[in-house]
């Protein structure tokens, strides 16, 4: 688990030192994680392998890294009042347009290239 | 004697145990909750945690900036984490190749229009203008909706609570609306949770089914770059230079 950690701790190391030295508009921790990627389709470790048992063990608590953030509930009390309905709405509707259109675009997408692929091996 | 007690009590709020337990507790103590009713969608273990520790703040009358001494370190390995999801993504690698023109156009369409929609909403509902800044980037995982706030003139912290909020209502919601939605194929699901919801709604897949948990991951990953890059280009069009 430890090593593991290191592991994940490095990539996250690496991904904040390049796009802090590139200009990149991308979060440290994102390239870290495009880098353990690449490392890992380079090197396939094994399945028990101490980087895949440190990130599994992390991910299945993923939801208690978001607590502290979501806490800051208390300081925002004041625009919850002042302001509930653009709030709210803000965050129920412009999460439902955001959920349909990748889904939809995404379902009619992967239909299209499913049958254009199948089309493509029935003319061949 | 109540002298020991205010100094105990000051001692303990400023430092890093308060937070660190107080948090872990509520977690666990919602999880277990969570398990016992039979795992209810609505009673996803961040909510419970959030408004435990949230009412223990307010009874108590403690700073969110005390709290954070030891939150802080709960935080902190949101990042590790968010390396981590390399790792469902790499064991699905295949399925990921069997999509590769679906997946960046779902995603910058889908997060072009959260953006549009939570101005837009904002607007609609009566928001003033700095809600529509900090409204606009919570599609995005909290650190980079934080950061984006910053830097286009929101409130990052309520970015931080308006990212976690959408998270939370992904979760409790998401796979229901896909369903109604006849949203089916297991990588379009993952890629609308995780372009939508990021981590808090992935988190909910992630044990669902690998492959929607390995297109959630990614689609969060490229939902940060991609509203990075949108923010700069959509916000001037929409009336927010």
């Amino acid at each position: 688990m430890l090593p593991g950690l290191v592991v994940l701790l490095l990539c996250q190391f690496a991904g904040e030192l390049a796009v802090r030295l590139t200009g990149v508009p991308l979060p440290g921790p994102v390239a870290g994680m495009l880098l353990l990627v690449v490392v890992l389709a380079v090197r396939r470790p094994a399945p028990d392998a101490p980087v895949l048992q440190a990130a599994d063990g992390l991910l299945a608590h993923l939801q208690l890294l978001f607590v502290p953030a979501g806490v800051g509930v208390v300081t925002t009390l004041a625009v919850f009042r002042d302001q509930a309905p653009a709030v709210l709405g803000g965050i129920v509707l412009a999460w439902l347009v955001g959920l349909l259109l990748t889904g939809w675009s995404a379902a009619a997408l992967l239909n299209l290239q499913r049958r254009f692929g199948h089309g493509r091996r029935a003319a061949s | 004697m109540t002298d020991r007690w205010t100094e105990t009590g000051e001692w303990l709020v400023s430092s890093p145990l308060f937070g660190v337990t107080l948090t872990l507790a509520a977690y666990v103590g919602g999880r277990l909750l969570w398990q016992r009713l039979g795992k209810p969608a609505a009673l996803q273990p961040v909510v419970v945690a959030i408004v435990v520790v949230a009412g223990v703040l307010l009874l108590f009358d403690i700073d969110y900036d005390d709290y954070l001494i030891g939150g802080s370190l709960i935080s902190f390995l949101l990042g590790p984490a968010t390396v981590a999801l390399a790792v469902p993504l790499y064991r699905q690698l295949s399925a990921l190749r069997s999509a590769a023109l679906a997946v960046p156009t779902a995603i910058v369409l889908g997060s072009a229009g959260a953006i549009v929609a939570a101005v837009g909403f904002v607007r609609l509902l009566g928001g003033d203008e700095v809600l529509e800044r900090t409204m606009a980037p919570k599609s995005a995982t909290t650190p980079v909706a934080l950061e984006l706030a910053a830097l286009y003139g929101g409130i990052p912290p309520l970015a931080a609570v308006l990212t976690v909020l959408t998270g939370i209502v992904g979760a409790v919601l998401g796979p229901w609306v896909m369903t109604r939605a006849r949203i089916v194929d297991p990588r379009a699901r993952g890629l609308a949770v995780g372009t939508s919801s990021h981590g808090i709604g992935l988190s909910r897949i992630l044990h669902d089914d690998p492959v929607e948990g390995a297109f959630g991951g990614l689609a969060m990953a490229l939902t940060a770059l991609s509203t990075s890059l949108l923010m700069p280009l959509l916000l001037p069009l929409l009336g927010l230079p």
